[in-house]
């Protein structure tokens, strides 16, 4: 067993048991931490594929921007575990067995794909995850999308803005 | 990563959607509501990212792709929260049962 497949089995069950906490988790702050430990295992499987600039730009974004601002809410609301809603238990069986049968299905059509089988990643040669490739792209490819994006952000923040303030 | 195949990155991301899809589902929080489907956005990412390096290595194309997702999702939390602090001023709950002006 290599370091990669231990650093890789590491990540997905630090990934998988954090995101089940952050249902489990009766106060809302516990589960935004919990939250906040899925997405740095993420940014881990990111590295492992080579994907260094994306691995910050979530960290960044995600651990460090959305995530602020919902440990700004839930702080400002004042919620607590007395405050969280009582859950029906009819919704948690249903839920339950429809999550649980589209991912027993999900995981069969992934076992049987011929495509996926053998696919090897390329990821010790070659630097095209590095920064300078990516920007090379994003500014001749994609720079309809990028500054599409930006007027997006604009509506983002005015909406925000018009939404949030008293009236 | 050369010895981990594209099954078992695909069967993390898969579970994770669908702990997501569940949280979605079950709670009733407008908040942790919004928690899951940063979830499931997140599993999507993966997804693209290793189809991008296991089956395309030489483009960039689901890097993209997940760098815009990651661009929407950050506007949409901050679209979303000022929703959320809007129908606490009204409502004084987060509770999405309580918010039923727009049934029927």
């Amino acid at each position: 067993m290599s370091t990669t497949e231990i650093l890789f089995w590491f990540l997905s069950a630090l990934a998988l048991v954090s995101a089940t906490m952050v249902l489990i988790s009766k106060n809302p702050v516990h589960s935004i931490l919990w939250l906040i430990i899925v997405f740095f295992a993420i940014s881990g499987h990111y590295i492992l594929l080579n994907a260094q600039f994306l691995a910050i730009v979530n960290l960044i974004v995600y651990a460090g921007a959305i995530m602020v601002l919902f440990l700004f809410v839930v702080m400002l609301m004042n919620l607590n575990s007395d405050s969280e809603p009582q859950k029906n238990n009819r919704f948690k069986i249903a839920g339950a067995i429809s999550g649980g049968c589209l991912m027993l299905i999900m995981i069969d059509v992934i076992r049987d794909a011929g495509e996926v089988q053998n696919a090897k990643a390329l990821v010790k040669e070659g630097n095209i995850g590095l920064i300078k490739n990516l920007g090379m792209v994003l500014f001749k490819d994609y720079v309809i999308p990028f500054e599409i994006s930006s007027v997006l952000f604009l509506a983002a923040m005015v909406g925000a803005v018009v939404i949030g303030k008293r009236n | 990563m050369n010895e981990v195949p594209l099954t078992h990155i695909l069967f993390v991301s898969t579970a994770l959607f669908f702990i997501g899809m569940y949280g979605l589902f079950t709670r009733k929080n407008l908040i942790t509501m919004l928690m899951s489907i940063e979830l499931l956005l997140n599993s999507v990412n993966i997804n693209f990212v290793a189809f991008n390096k296991y089956l395309f290595p030489d483009k960039l194309d689901g890097v993209f792709f997940t760098i815009f997702i990651i661009t929407i999702a950050a506007a949409e939390a901050a679209v979303a929260i000022a929703i959320i602090i809007n129908l606490y001023r009204s409502h004084k709950s987060i509770d999405v049962e309580d918010a039923t002006e727009l049934k029927f």
